[in-house]
Protein backbone atom coordinates (compact mmCIF):
# COMPACT_ATOMS: atom_id res chain seq x y z
CA UNK A 1 0.00 0.00 0.00
CA UNK A 2 2.74 2.44 0.98
CA UNK A 3 4.81 1.35 -2.00
CA UNK A 4 1.90 2.06 -4.35
CA UNK A 5 1.63 5.61 -3.00
CA UNK A 6 5.38 6.12 -3.35
CA UNK A 7 5.31 4.84 -6.95
CA UNK A 8 2.59 7.42 -7.61
CA UNK A 9 4.82 10.13 -6.18
CA UNK A 10 7.63 9.03 -8.49
CA UNK A 11 5.23 9.07 -11.44
CA UNK A 12 4.31 12.68 -10.61
CA UNK A 13 7.99 13.58 -10.44
CA UNK A 14 8.52 11.93 -13.83
CA UNK A 15 5.66 14.02 -15.24
CA UNK A 16 7.47 17.14 -14.02
CA UNK A 17 10.64 15.92 -15.75
CA UNK A 18 8.80 15.37 -19.03
CA UNK A 19 7.25 18.83 -18.79
CA UNK A 20 10.70 20.33 -18.30
CA UNK A 21 12.08 18.26 -21.19
CA UNK A 22 9.39 19.59 -23.52
CA UNK A 23 9.31 23.23 -22.44
CA UNK A 24 12.78 23.78 -20.96
CA UNK A 25 14.02 27.20 -22.09
CA UNK A 26 17.56 25.99 -22.83
CA UNK A 27 19.13 22.66 -23.63
CA UNK A 28 21.01 22.81 -20.31
CA UNK A 29 17.65 22.46 -18.56
CA UNK A 30 16.99 19.35 -20.62
CA UNK A 31 20.32 17.81 -19.58
CA UNK A 32 19.43 18.39 -15.91
CA UNK A 33 15.97 16.92 -16.51
CA UNK A 34 17.46 13.76 -18.04
CA UNK A 35 19.70 13.44 -14.97
CA UNK A 36 16.65 13.50 -12.68
CA UNK A 37 14.76 11.15 -15.02
CA UNK A 38 17.37 8.43 -14.57
CA UNK A 39 17.37 8.96 -10.81
CA UNK A 40 13.59 8.47 -10.77
CA UNK A 41 13.93 5.40 -12.98
CA UNK A 42 16.47 3.81 -10.62
CA UNK A 43 14.29 4.47 -7.57
CA UNK A 44 11.17 3.22 -9.34
CA UNK A 45 12.89 0.02 -10.42
CA UNK A 46 14.02 -0.68 -6.86
CA UNK A 47 10.50 -0.02 -5.53
CA UNK A 48 8.95 -2.28 -8.18
CA UNK A 49 11.35 -5.09 -7.34
CA UNK A 50 10.24 -4.87 -3.70
CA UNK A 51 6.55 -4.43 -4.61
CA UNK A 52 6.45 -7.42 -6.99
CA UNK A 53 8.67 -9.56 -4.71
CA UNK A 54 11.05 -10.13 -7.62
CA UNK A 55 14.59 -9.62 -6.26
CA UNK A 56 16.07 -10.65 -9.61
CA UNK A 57 14.79 -7.34 -11.00
CA UNK A 58 17.27 -5.54 -8.75
CA UNK A 59 19.99 -6.14 -11.34
CA UNK A 60 18.15 -3.55 -13.46
CA UNK A 61 18.99 -0.99 -10.75
CA UNK A 62 22.69 -1.55 -11.32
CA UNK A 63 22.35 -1.32 -15.11
CA UNK A 64 20.22 1.83 -14.93
CA UNK A 65 22.74 3.47 -12.58
CA UNK A 66 25.55 3.04 -15.10
CA UNK A 67 23.44 3.97 -18.12
CA UNK A 68 22.17 7.09 -16.34
CA UNK A 69 25.66 8.32 -15.49
CA UNK A 70 26.94 7.72 -19.03
CA UNK A 71 23.87 9.41 -20.56
CA UNK A 72 24.28 12.52 -18.41
CA UNK A 73 27.99 12.87 -19.18
CA UNK A 74 27.48 12.20 -22.90
CA UNK A 75 24.69 14.77 -23.16
CA UNK A 76 26.78 17.33 -21.27
CA UNK A 77 29.69 16.81 -23.66
CA UNK A 78 27.38 17.12 -26.66
CA UNK A 79 26.07 20.40 -25.27
CA UNK A 80 29.59 21.71 -24.66
CA UNK A 81 30.94 20.71 -28.06
CA UNK A 82 28.04 22.00 -30.13
CA UNK A 83 29.00 24.87 -32.39
CA UNK A 84 26.59 27.79 -32.05
CA UNK B 1 5.00 -4.73 11.29
CA UNK B 2 8.43 -5.82 12.40
CA UNK B 3 11.35 -3.50 13.03
CA UNK B 4 13.08 -4.09 9.65
CA UNK B 5 9.82 -3.38 7.81
CA UNK B 6 9.35 -0.11 9.67
CA UNK B 7 12.96 0.91 9.03
CA UNK B 8 12.69 0.06 5.33
CA UNK B 9 9.39 1.91 4.96
CA UNK B 10 10.81 5.01 6.65
CA UNK B 11 13.93 4.99 4.44
CA UNK B 12 11.95 4.47 1.25
CA UNK B 13 9.48 7.23 2.16
CA UNK B 14 12.33 9.62 2.98
CA UNK B 15 14.01 8.89 -0.33
CA UNK B 16 10.82 9.44 -2.32
CA UNK B 17 10.21 12.70 -0.45
CA UNK B 18 13.70 13.91 -1.39
CA UNK B 19 13.12 12.99 -5.05
CA UNK B 20 9.79 14.85 -4.94
CA UNK B 21 11.63 17.91 -3.55
CA UNK B 22 14.08 17.64 -6.45
CA UNK B 23 11.16 17.56 -8.88
CA UNK B 24 9.61 20.65 -7.25
CA UNK B 25 12.98 22.39 -7.58
CA UNK B 26 13.18 21.42 -11.24
CA UNK B 27 9.70 22.84 -11.74
CA UNK B 28 9.96 26.09 -9.77
CA UNK B 29 13.54 27.37 -9.73
CA UNK B 30 14.36 30.15 -12.18
CA UNK B 31 17.43 29.13 -14.21
CA UNK B 32 19.45 26.08 -15.24
CA UNK B 33 22.10 26.48 -12.53
CA UNK B 34 19.57 26.57 -9.69
CA UNK B 35 17.80 23.55 -11.16
CA UNK B 36 21.06 21.60 -11.42
CA UNK B 37 21.79 22.45 -7.76
CA UNK B 38 18.39 21.19 -6.54
CA UNK B 39 18.44 18.06 -8.67
CA UNK B 40 21.97 16.96 -7.80
CA UNK B 41 21.73 17.23 -4.02
CA UNK B 42 18.18 16.08 -3.39
CA UNK B 43 18.11 13.35 -6.01
CA UNK B 44 21.46 11.81 -5.05
CA UNK B 45 20.49 11.55 -1.38
CA UNK B 46 16.98 10.43 -2.31
CA UNK B 47 18.01 7.55 -4.54
CA UNK B 48 20.55 6.38 -1.96
CA UNK B 49 17.82 6.38 0.72
CA UNK B 50 15.45 4.44 -1.57
CA UNK B 51 18.12 1.84 -2.35
CA UNK B 52 19.00 1.41 1.32
CA UNK B 53 15.31 1.02 2.16
CA UNK B 54 14.91 -1.62 -0.54
CA UNK B 55 17.97 -3.37 0.87
CA UNK B 56 16.36 -3.50 4.31
CA UNK B 57 13.05 -4.73 2.85
CA UNK B 58 14.63 -7.43 0.65
CA UNK B 59 17.56 -8.66 2.69
CA UNK B 60 19.24 -11.48 0.78
CA UNK B 61 22.96 -11.84 0.02
CA UNK B 62 22.46 -11.24 -3.70
CA UNK B 63 20.39 -8.10 -3.17
CA UNK B 64 22.89 -6.86 -0.58
CA UNK B 65 25.73 -7.11 -3.11
CA UNK B 66 23.76 -5.52 -5.95
CA UNK B 67 22.23 -2.69 -3.94
CA UNK B 68 25.45 -1.97 -2.05
CA UNK B 69 27.31 -1.67 -5.34
CA UNK B 70 24.53 0.53 -6.74
CA UNK B 71 24.69 2.83 -3.68
CA UNK B 72 28.47 3.20 -3.99
CA UNK B 73 28.24 3.88 -7.72
CA UNK B 74 25.51 6.48 -7.18
CA UNK B 75 27.52 8.28 -4.53
CA UNK B 76 30.58 8.30 -6.80
CA UNK B 77 28.94 9.24 -10.10
CA UNK B 78 26.09 11.63 -9.25
CA UNK B 79 28.29 14.59 -8.22
CA UNK B 80 30.36 14.26 -11.38
CA UNK B 81 27.27 14.05 -13.55
CA UNK B 82 25.81 17.17 -11.95
CA UNK B 83 29.15 18.98 -12.31
CA UNK B 84 29.31 18.05 -16.00
CA UNK B 85 25.75 19.27 -16.54
CA UNK B 86 26.39 22.61 -14.81
CA UNK B 87 29.69 23.13 -16.68
CA UNK B 88 27.93 22.37 -19.96
CA UNK B 89 25.24 24.91 -19.04
CA UNK B 90 27.90 27.58 -18.43
CA UNK B 91 29.86 26.81 -21.60
CA UNK B 92 26.72 26.82 -23.70
CA UNK B 93 25.95 30.33 -22.37
CA UNK B 94 22.77 29.42 -20.52
CA UNK B 95 21.31 32.70 -19.23
CA UNK B 96 21.55 33.56 -15.54
CA UNK B 97 18.52 34.55 -13.53
CA UNK B 98 18.23 38.33 -13.15
CA UNK B 99 18.59 38.06 -9.35
CA UNK B 100 22.00 36.35 -9.58
CA UNK B 101 24.74 38.40 -7.98
CA UNK B 102 28.33 38.09 -9.25
CA UNK B 103 27.40 36.74 -12.65
CA UNK B 104 30.29 35.05 -14.41
CA UNK B 105 31.51 36.55 -17.72
CA UNK B 106 30.46 34.76 -20.87
CA UNK B 107 32.73 31.82 -21.68
CA UNK B 108 35.23 32.08 -24.53
CA UNK B 109 33.98 30.99 -27.92
CA UNK B 110 34.06 27.26 -28.51
CA UNK B 111 35.97 27.77 -31.76
CA UNK B 112 38.95 29.12 -29.76
CA UNK B 113 39.59 25.64 -28.37
CA UNK B 114 41.92 23.43 -30.40
CA UNK B 115 39.97 20.83 -32.29
CA UNK B 116 41.18 17.28 -31.72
Amino acid sequence: MLLDVLLGVLAAAMAVVIWRLVTGPTDADRVVAVDLAFVIFVAGTALLAVRLRAPSALILVLAATLVGFLATVALAHLLERRQP
Amino acid sequence: MTAPEVTGDVLVSLGCALIAIAAVGLLRLPDAYNRANAVSKAAALGVVCVLLGALVLVLTPASAVILGLAVILQLLTTPFGAYAAARAAYRSSAPFDAATRNQAPPPPAASAEPEP
